[in-house]
């Protein structure tokens, strides 16, 4: 056991339980499964992200990822499961031609990323000396406009007012598009309701 | 010297390529996912891996445990993939409410019938 890097072994579990389920997301038939591998892939990328040092963007992924927009995919999943609706085969042919162009540029991402010498990580003990800094109070003075941990870089209260009204206005058109629509007869048009 | 990125990687420190890789992965998982599921929920999980697979690669970026020189993005990677991560929440919303109203008008979730559009 000694001499092995702890970190590196829980990056590859992480990491390894993200790309496995990623893989079943896509070959599984039953879009039941489907919903449910992809909670174990995104859960795991949280998990990557707190190994990567940031503490609070894991959080956000579990609390608004995986318990927000993964629960409204299940929902929708259940209001559309109709039976014949859960197992959906594609073509042999569509198969064939996407993993072709998807392994293809897999090869060429995976070689991209290994030919950068500054990406390949840095000794142990380099890596032992790095100071741990909190990240939740210098992510929430950025959104603010206040760059506490690089005051030359410009702070993101713009983009954190346009996506605040963004949520509004999503939140708004999804409940209109979403509504039940009401039968429109002559009789309650005479009645006016 | 030829790199072998997994030759000690049980002894060293991973790098940014690493995560890097992990994302493509789950990047082509998500386009494949797009290009071939027929059921509309499906290609919408697609669209959460991609998503997803540019926020690791924003966070291994931003990392300091992960490049071996100074030139990271800092917080600005974690700012952003804040910034993704409400977007995916926002689009996860507007899209399942067009695929529930396409469920509710053509009595189907197929996308290869959404073709009222076509020519």
């Amino acid at each position: 056991m000694e001499g092995i890097y702890w970190p590196s072994v829980f990056f590859l579990l992480f990491g390894g339980i993200a790309c496995a389920f990623a893989v079943a997301v896509l070959f599984s038939k039953n879009i039941v499964r489907m919903a449910f591998y992809l909670v174990i892939s995104l859960a795991a990328t949280a998990g990557l992200f707190f190994l990567a040092g940031a503490d609070f963007v894991g959080a956000m992924q579990l609390m608004i990822y995986v318990g927000g927009t993964l629960v409204l995919l299940v929902f929708g999943v259940m209001l559309t499961s109709q039976e014949r609706f859960v197992e959906m085969k594609s073509d042999a042919g569509d198969w064939v031609i996407g993993i072709f162009a998807g392994g293809a540029l897999l090869v060429v991402l995976i070689w991209a990323a290994f030919s950068i010498p500054a990406w390949q990580g840095m000794d142990a003990a380099e890596a032992n000396a790095v100071a741990v800094k909190k990240t939740v109070t210098p992510i929430a003075m950025g959104l603010l406009g206040f760059r506490v941990d690089a005051p030359d870089r410009s702070g993101y209260f713009f983009p954190f007012e346009i996506v605040s009204v963004h949520l509004l206005v999503v939140l708004v058109g999804a409940a209109y598009l979403a509504r039940a629509k009401r039968k429109t007869t002559s009789a309650n048009l005479a009645t006016g309701d | 010297m030829p790199y072998f990125p997994l030759a000690n990687i049980l002894t060293e420190p991973v790098g940014a390529a690493h995560y890097v890789v992990v994302g493509a992965i789950l990047f082509t998982c998500g386009v494949l996912c797009m290009a071939t599921k027929r059921n509309a929920l499906g290609i919408l999980m697609g669209i959460e891996l991609v998503l997803n697979g540019a926020n690791l690669n924003f966070i291994a970026f931003g990392s300091r445990y992960l490049r071996n020189d100074a030139n990271t993005l800092g917080l600005d990677g974690q700012l952003v993939a804040l910034f993704v991560i409400v977007l995916a929440a926002a689009e996860a919303a507007v899209a399942l409410a067009i695929v529930l109203n396409f469920y509710n008008n053509h009595d189907s979730i197929d996308v290869d019938r959404a073709d009222q559009l076509h020519g």
